[in-house]
């Protein structure tokens, strides 16, 4: 698991904890350089100091020549034990005396070098001059130091940052392990709340605000985020319910529809028909006709009632959706409207029709009510009804064409509102139900209707549905 | 069948609450070949009291046939077919729902509670007696009816 995918707590830990061990090495390291920087300059002053004082010592022994003396002075050096060899050499470089006594000859420099004092190897070296206050030169002090001082301080001040640098890395985990939760703390909280409803789709709960800070800003956007969507979550269920309620009311409508309205109609006529057959014979004929007045207005009334009965039921009796072969459906059309084809000697043709998703029955419904008016609504010569499709990407148009009357552009609009009739009762009948119906059951598949035509010029009727979500079948 | 006058008649119930479409049904009847009785009652209490002759209805016949409309008062014609069909000696009589109701619902309720057949009452008057008359000679005439 990467860092990116470590819980907030421990990344905000490693990144606190990084940060501080950073700081606590460069620090150490930088006072470890300045030790060993600072030590072994004052070593080096050191050893040059002894160095003059020894070389100053020995001028009288180098120049009378008195070894023994010079081993004495040289000796003198026992009190620093950290040079480990000298050796003094004459005017012709030839060595002279040397420190510790039994110091093997080949442990000094054959001939001294120049003069001054540097780091060789792992020891510091020095050759100062031995003169005297004339200036003449009477020979070479060599002294070797090791370095074991400037080593051991270095150990210590290395055991020193070691410790400050444990400590502070100890004191730096506590402290991020408590102060990390400031930030921590809010962004967890705000995670577990959303969490909670993403899984319990409770809108109601509300995540605790810690700080006023850019995670205060946070928590209260989120909050105030969550009160919208309560609101428009009980909206929304108070909107359902509402839908049903009225759905129950229209189904209610239905059956008053289907019954009650139906019942005291039905008296209305069987009487006045029953008043005929008991009494026609005293009636004249003006009695007879307003008897078939009241009884056609019945029978019409019973229609109507049907109608609206059959508008209502395309959303409150409407089935699934699901793909329908519309070469099937064109089938039970022509089979449902067999007596009209047969008796208007009509001709209904066809493309081959693709499948799509759609409630079967109002299809059928559909292209009956259009392939029945295009039968319907027919001119002086023999019916022709053709019907074709156009699949697209996003819908599929469907085209009724027939030879028929045609229609004047005016009324494009008229024609599918429901009980709109262009023309009189006796020409064509119909409550002027069946456009609207194709209206309804088009837009209750989220799709369009419409019509191109003119007068004797024929009709042509649209209908577009959609294929989204992969609504059109192949 | 009771014999009345010495001629044997089937006894038909309507129940009905319209008085319309009782006087409709006593038109349609008068014009059919057989001789009937028809009994009336208006509401599902009445008729559970008339199918087992209680009080007034003691010395009623058993019907040979039930004529049910669906939206009684009181008691709703629903109840009543549910009654009859459960009831082991009602049950075989014939009920036939007479309603104006044409709602699916109506109709497949009914079935499932045994209604032996559904009847939408026609809106014009000859369709009617034709109904009428069409009930009478299939349900007396080509039907056999189980023996009293």
């Amino acid at each position: 698991m990467s860092l990116r995918d470590k819980p907030i707590r421990q990344k905000l830990m490693a990144i606190l904890l990084l940060t501080s061990g950073v700081v606590v090495v460069l620090t150490c390291a930088a006072f470890l350089t300045y030790e060993f920087v600072t030590f072994r300059q004052t070593t080096l002053k050191n050893l040059s100091t002894l160095g003059r004082i020894i070389a100053a010592n020995s001028t009288a022994s180098l120049a009378f020549q008195n070894e023994a003396d010079a081993r004495e002075i040289l000796s003198a050096l026992r009190a620093e034990p950290h040079i480990v060899a000298a050796g003094l050499y004459d005017k012709d470089g030839r060595l002279f005396a040397r420190y510790p006594a039994d110091l093997p000859v080949a442990a000094l420099p054959a001939a001294p070098d120049q003069d001054g004092y540097r780091f060789e190897h792992s020891h510091l070296v020095g050759y100062a001059p031995v003169a005297q206050a004339s200036n003449a030169r009477l020979g070479t002090l060599y002294l070797q130091s090791d370095l074991t001082a400037v080593y051991g301080t270095l150990r210590l001040a290395g055991a020193i940052a070691a410790l400050v640098m444990g400590v502070s890395l100890l004191v730096a985990y506590l402290l991020s392990a408590t102060l990390q939760g400031t930030i921590s703390r809010p962004i967890l909280a705000l995670a577990h709340t959303a969490k909670g409803v993403s899984e319990r789709h409770d809108y109601s709960v509300r995540a605790p605000k810690l700080g006023a800070d850019e995670l205060g800003l946070l928590t209260d956007a989120f909050n105030q985020m969550l009160s919208r969507i309560e609101d428009q979550d009980r909206a929304r269920l108070q909107l359902i319910t509402e839908l049903e309620r009225s759905n129950k009311e229209l189904e209610q409508f239905a059956y008053v529809a289907s019954h009650d309205l139906q019942e005291p109609l039905r008296m209305v006529s069987s009487y006045t028909e029953l008043l005929e057959r008991r009494y026609g014979d005293k009636l004249d004929d003006k009695g007879r006709t307003f008897i078939n007045f009241a009884v056609d207005g019945a029978v019409r009334m019973q229609r109507l009632i049907n109608d609206l009965l059959e508008f209502s039921r395309v959303s409150t009796r409407g089935k699934p959706m699901q793909p329908v072969d519309v070469n099937r459906v064109l089938g039970a059309v022509r089979a449902n409207l067999s007596v009209a084809i047969r008796e208007a000697g009509a001709l209904v043709t066809n493309e081959a029709l693709p499948s799509v998703v759609a409630d079967e029955t109002q299809l059928v419904q559909l292209l009956q009510n259009l392939v029945g008016n295009a039968i319907k609504f027919r001119g002086g010569e023999r019916p022709l009804v053709h019907v074709s499709a156009q699949p697209g990407a996003t819908e599929c148009v469907f085209a009724v064409r027939d030879n028929g009357i045609g229609i004047a552009p005016e009324y494009f609009e008229r024609i599918f509102v429901i009980f709109q009739r262009l023309h009189a009762r006796g020409e064509y009948p119909g409550t002027g139900i069946g456009l609207a119906v194709c209206r309804r059951i088009v837009e209750r598949h989220g799709g369009r209707i419409w019509v191109e035509s003119a007068p004797g010029q024929g009709s042509t009727f649209y209908f577009a549905l959609p294929t989204g979500n992969g609504g059109q079948v192949p | 069948m009771t014999e009345a006058d010495g001629v044997l008649a089937v006894d038909i119930l309507l129940v009905e609450d319209n008085p319309g479409d009782v006087e409709l049904a006593r038109e349609g009847l008068r014009e059919c070949k057989i001789r009937n009785n028809l009994h009336v009652v208006a509401d599902g209490l009445e008729a559970s009291a008339f199918l087992h002759r209680k009080g007034a209805y003691a010395s009623r016949p058993r019907p040979d046939i039930i004529l049910l409309d669906l939206n009684l008062p009181k008691r709703d014609g629903r109840d009543l077919l549910r009654e009859i069909k459960e009831d082991e000696e009602l049950k075989q009589i014939p009920v036939v729902i007479l309603t104006t109701s044409a709602a699916e619902e109506d109709i497949l309720r009914s079935y499932a509670l045994h209604a032996n057949c559904y009847v939408t009452k026609p809106l014009g008057i000859e369709q009617f007696l034709q109904v009428v008359r069409s009930i009478e000679s299939f349900w007396f005439t080509i039907v056999k009816l189980p023996p009293k």
